[in-house]
């Protein structure tokens, strides 16, 4: 009954393999019906799954089906095995279906690109490792998905590989994210050598009976997990090279750098909650680290004029706003804001890729303008998924995902009201950069024309994941609001749900209070960008708004700390001293041979003289004795 | 008898493609790939024939006598171990002569001869149970090398092919004085000489002179394998060997070095190895380290793959000294890993130098437009050189990455940085040669058939152990318990097990109520 399940990831591998051995024969159409075709399969098996879940969920909340063994020696194993539950079933929900959806864009969006079945190949790779990455049932084999997406990542940021800079910022990708997932497999040893498996459910049953809360190895590897999470998920101080992975093509961003491998992190956090549970030292670092990555990406977000790079920053902020929910202990709040953030973000980085594709591919904010009349359908649609970025109260479900967390944040055992100021001010930031970027784009006078309209491939997206960023969030309700809450309970049967600190506030209180943070945002950025304050201007040459702009120099700092160094160490030694050693020995041994030859060299009367000079040291020695 | 006959094919098959082609070159060329597609035919149907027992008697044994005054005999046995590397022989070894098909022309029977005799003295190592025979094959696969880089080489070909031949032949005669002194201790000992393995095992010596005879065997094995600071004639031997030679030398006679810490010295010399292992780790991790760095330095790119071989290498001295099963499983399947990952890749660059004659990478750059296939190979293997999972590298890695850290942390963790490097290097290759804007002008032609066929049956190896290394892991198995037992009788006595403390300290009572 559910041997289903391994389809939903070898779907899409198979078709990568297929356009990769086949694709220059292949036509266009075949390519793409593959491409799209293959991840739309797994997004129905996926849902199938799903029904056959809820009806008849199993006992423990889950169930694995092993496909075959993968290596066993020396008291260790892992299989090719696949585990279901309520948070990989959500996350091969998003995946697929959010999957499905950029694919068929892509295929108009990349119809005029030399290397359109290459690029299906890339994509159709990443979705079955991103499968496989949620649905691993242990930590080897995650590990295997978390290196694949890593890897596909790579490629589709360099896409267009004939500009240096693309393959810089690829590169940059793998290796920033590289080195958390270097601590990510230390962690994995240490896990297997203490508690003896990497089984992800006996590996957190052993954890719980083995380990005391707050032991160092339960903080060692929780920490070390989340050295691999901050660099996938993009989170301080591993998040540099988010922003120039807008490089990639726009649906890569809206799969790869939005909707789902940067969301990783919190998938791996949430799947080892016990681990961080017991390391609350660690689970409050997770905190921190996300309400300061929040306010930090928000503040860069708010000074960039590369459409796409504010919508880097925003996912980077957004992110923030998840590690905040899971360092408090609100699980499922940090997953339903995850889904939900990949449906807005996802709507907004294809809403993003279709302006600057049909203006001649102007990344300038500032170069656009008046596009609201132009591309009707791209900016209600665009306006939509700002709403919900913006948390626009009681109508976006970017405001039901958002609210739940600054309340958690507030009310839960682990929150505190500094994690909440900072998830408030953040929320204000948001909204402030969300509604820059409509008014800047889509208001005031046209500065580029677009080409042409967008066609139907590219709108039926567009307004599908608009429809969901609208309505996504009445599946979880506040408790105050009716007390509607299917998805924590879909939950529950995997993660716990929040510990909340003694009497609880009035929560409709805080509701109203992010109303205002939202609602004002607007109104401030509608001063600076509609009605173009002088302000505006003058911020934007200062300084600070440099600093920011740059990311807080974060890219200075390790250029000179890191690269220039290694560059450094790379330039020196080039050759290899060990190998003047040995050239000196080569040598030395040259010169006694050139001493000795001097011996050799056929004078009689040389010869005559060392044979007298040594019959007469011999006989002098032999007389002494 | 099979294994006999293995090494009698492949020689006289040599002297056979020597002969015939001064006639015709072609003849040469079928000869020597026929040979070696009996070799691995023949062990084919005899394991098939014979199934691998999983207790730890030898798989095919053939024993005569040769010089019964001084206890030397004609001793060949095979185990899983010697029967992985046999078959990583044969198919190293025929894709070694379909590349040369178009490369070599000159004096093509000598050539071949020479490839074959190579490989006949690399399964002579790999099979020989007599200290005076592994020593008659250790300089058997070293002449011919010679001639091969010295023949057939590059520009600098000469310098290197001495370079090789002075490294190898001077730490093979500290060998040879081991293995004299040990057949020497042995007798003085139990008052029967011998160069026979099986006996010498379990000798007992006073310490010192146990330390010294160890030394003699690993030197001449670190040397090949190689270890910082003795891998110096690698990087010349690499570049300037025609791909066939820079293939078997990565490929096959690195692994010979491994085989022989594994073989020797840890059963051998049980104790001395015990109070080397702290050493033999760090200079593991040194290895992993500086192989990089330097790989990362170069701009000839036979010259950073040869580095990269340093690098990888420094993982299997690094697990040969961990001393546990999970660390000897990851250092086999990285000999069989990093020969098949850096054979392609050497491979490759022979390719691309066929194409555009340079090996400089500052000179290509862009050329995946021209050449997809090659480009997708070169990813392939530059990721397995990187260690991503799904291919055998990483196994290999994982491996033994997991049993150093049961035995030191600090040198696992430590020997980790090196993936972070390894990431590093391995994308300066894809970047530099076929990504970025093409300012050259080129002409390339796409991968042809025969070299598909040698560069796809690569792939598809290192896929396979990839996503399914059992059968190589459970025909290791009996092999490497061997080698563990051997040397766990000796310290069983004082043997602590790491994890045990680790696990120990966190659940003792104290720490616990320390937590509270």
């Amino acid at each position: 009954m559910t041997a289903y399940i391994p389809f939903i990831p070898a779907i899409p591998l198979l078709s990568s393999l297929i356009i990769i051995l086949f694709g220059r024969i292949l036509s266009k159409k075949i390519v793409a019906f593959l491409g799209v075709g293959s991840v739309s399969l797994s997004a129905i098996i996926t849902i199938i799954a799903g029904i056959n879940f809820i009806s008849s969920t199993p006992e423990n909340g889950s169930y694995t089906v092993t496909v075959w063994n993968w290596l066993t020696t020396g008291g260790f194993s892992a299989n090719i095995a696949f585990s279901v539950d309520a948070l990989s079933l959500i996350f091969c929900f998003v995946i697929t279906f959010v999957g499905a959806l950029i694919h068929l864009y892509s295929v108009e969006f990349m119809d005029h690109d030399e290397g359109f079945a290459r690029f299906f190949a890339y994509m159709n790779l990443f979705v079955s490792s991103m499968l496989i990455l949620v649905l691993a049932d242990n930590l080897l084999l995650m590990y295997l998905g978390w290196e694949g997406v890593g890897l596909c990542s790579y490629l589709l940021i360099g896409f267009w590989y004939k500009e240096p800079e693309n393959g810089y910022a690829a590169r940059k990708a793998f290796i920033v994210t590289r080195v958390g997932d270097t601590a990510m497999i230390i962690g994995l040893f240490l896990l297997f050598i203490n508690l003896g498996t990497l089984n992800i459910n006996e590996l957190m049953q052993q954890a719980s009976l083995k380990w005391a809360v707050s032991s160092p190895l339960a903080i060692l590897s929780a920490a070390l997990l989340l050295g691999g999470a901050l660099g996938k998920s993009a989170q301080l101080p591993l998040q540099t090279w988010l922003p120039d992975a807008m490089a990639g093509p726009s649906p890569v961003s809206a799969l790869i750098h939005a909707a789902t491998m940067v969301t990783a992190g919190v998938y791996l956090i949430a799947r080892t909650h016990v681990l961080f549970a017991l390391a609350p030292a660690v689970q409050a670092a997770v905190a921190v680290i996300g309400a300061a990555t929040l306010i930090i990406a928000g503040f860069s977000a708010l000074t960039q004029h590369d459409f796409k790079r504010v919508l880097a920053y925003s996912t980077i902020s957004q992110i923030g706003y998840m590690f905040l929910a899971l360092g408090v202990g609100a699980w499922s709040a940090a997953v339903f804001h995850f889904m939900i953030h990949a449906f807005f973000k996802a709507l907004l980085f294809l809403g993003a890729g279709a302006v600057i594709h049909l203006l001649h591919h102007e990344h300038d904010m500032f170069k656009m303008g008046g596009l609201w009349k132009k591309l009707p359908i791209i900016f209600i649609t665009f306006l939509i998924g700002s709403a919900s970025l913006a948390a626009l109260p009681l109508i976006s479900a970017g405001f039901y995902s958002k609210d739940a967390i600054l309340w958690f944040a507030w009310s839960s055992t682990n929150g505190s009201k500094w994690l909440w100021l900072a998830a408030y001010f953040g929320a204000f930031i948001t909204s402030i950069y969300t509604f820059r970027m409509i008014f800047v784009t889509f208001f005031g006078e046209a500065k580029t024309e677009p080409t042409h309209k967008p066609g139907k491939l590219m709108t039926i997206p567009l307004v599908v994941l608009a429809i969901i960023s609208l309505i996504g969030g009445f599946i979880e309700l506040p408790e105050n609001f009716g007390h509607f809450q299917i998805f924590s309970r879909f939950l529950s049967t995997t993660l716990p749900s929040v510990q909340l600190a003694g009497e609880s506030h009035n929560e409709l209180l805080f509701q109203i209070l992010s109303a205002i943070a939202s609602l004002l945002g607007i109104y401030l950025a509608y001063l600076l960008y509609f009605k173009k304050s002088s302000f505006a201007e003058s911020f934007s040459n200062s300084q600070l708004a440099n600093f920011f702009y740059k990311g807080w120099q974060f890219d200075w700092l390790y250029d000179k700390v890191f690269v220039k160094p290694l560059v450094w160490l790379s330039e020196i030694n080039k050759n290899d001293f060990v190998d003047k050693i040995y050239t000196a020995i080569a040598k030395a041994t040259e010169f006694l041979n050139s001493l000795l030859s001097r011996t050799q060299q056929g004078r009689l009367r040389w010869y005559v003289m060392v044979l007298t000079a040594g019959v007469v040291i011999i006989l002098t020695f032999m007389l002494n004795l | 008898m099979i294994l006999l006959y293995l090494i009698i094919i492949l020689m006289a098959g040599g002297v056979l493609a020597w002969l015939l082609g001064k006639r015709s070159a072609i003849s040469s060329r079928i000869i020597s790939l026929a040979a070696v597609s009996i070799d691995l035919i023949l062990i084919i149907i005899a394991i098939l024939q014979n199934g691998i027992p999983d207790d730890k008697k030898w798989i095919f044994e053939y024993s005569v006598s040769w010089i019964p005054k001084l206890g030397i005999s004609l001793h060949l046995a095979m185990d899983g171990l010697s029967l992985l590397m046999l078959f990583l022989t044969f198919f190293l070894g025929l894709i070694a002569i379909l590349i040369s098909w178009k490369e070599i022309q000159k004096s093509v029977g000598f050539f071949h001869f020479n490839i074959l005799w190579i490989l006949s003295g690399i399964i002579g190592v790999f099979l020989s149970m007599d200290l005076f025979l592994f020593y008659f094959f250790w300089e058997v696969m070293l002449i011919p090398m010679y001639f091969l880089i010295s023949i057939w080489g590059h520009e600098n070909r000469i310098y290197a092919s001495y370079k090789f031949f002075i490294f190898t032949q001077a730490s093979g005669l500290l060998m040879f004085l081991a293995i004299l002194g040990l057949y020497l201790a042995h007798g003085n000992a139990t008052g029967y000489y011998t160069f026979d393995y099986q006996q010498l095992l379990g000798t007992t010596y006073n310490p010192t002179i146990e330390m010294l005879l160890m030394c003699g065997f690993l030197i001449a094995f670190i040397v090949k394998l190689p270890v910082v600071p003795f891998h110096n004639w690698l990087p010349d031997a690499h570049t300037e060997a025609p791909t066939a030679g820079s293939l078997i030398l990565a490929g096959l006679m690195l692994k010979t070095g491994a085989y022989g810490l594994l073989r020797f010295v840890v059963p051998l010399f049980p104790h001395a190895s015990q109070i080397f292992a702290p050493f033999g780790m760090i200079l593991g991790v040194i290895g992993i380290l500086y192989g990089a760095k330097l790989a990362f330095s170069q701009t000839d790119l036979k010259r950073l793959v040869a580095y990269t071989s340093v690098s990888h290498m420094g993982f299997v001295i690094l697990g040969v000294y961990a001393f546990n099963e999970l660390a000897y499983q990851g250092v086999v399947m990285q000999m069989i890993a990093h020969g098949i990952s850096t054979g392609a890749l050497f491979v490759l660059v022979g390719q691309l130098y066929e194409r555009i004659h340079t090996r400089d990478i500052n000179k290509m750059g862009g050329l995946w437009e021209q050449v997809p296939i090659m480009g997708t190979m070169g990813l392939v293997f530059a990721m397995a050189s990187l260690g991503l999972p799904g291919l055998g590298n990483f196994i290999a890695e994982f491996l033994t990455l997991v049993g150093t850290f049961k035995a030191n942390i600090l040198m696992a963790s430590l020997a980790s940085v090196g993936l972070i490097a390894a990431t590093i290097y391995s994308l300066r290759i894809v970047q530099k040669v076929f990504l970025g804007k093409k300012d050259n002008d080129y002409k390339m032609k796409d991968l042809s058939i025969r070299e598909m066929v040698a560069m796809g049956s690569l792939v598809v190896a290192i896929i396979f152990i990839g996503l399914y290394p059992q059968p190589v892991i459970n025909t290791a198995k009996p092999a490497l318990m061997k080698t563990l037992n051997a040397k766990q009788e000796y310290y069983q006595s004082q043997k602590v097990d790491d994890s045990v403390i680790l696990n120990n300290r966190t659940c003792s009572p104290d720490t616990r109520k320390l937590n509270k």
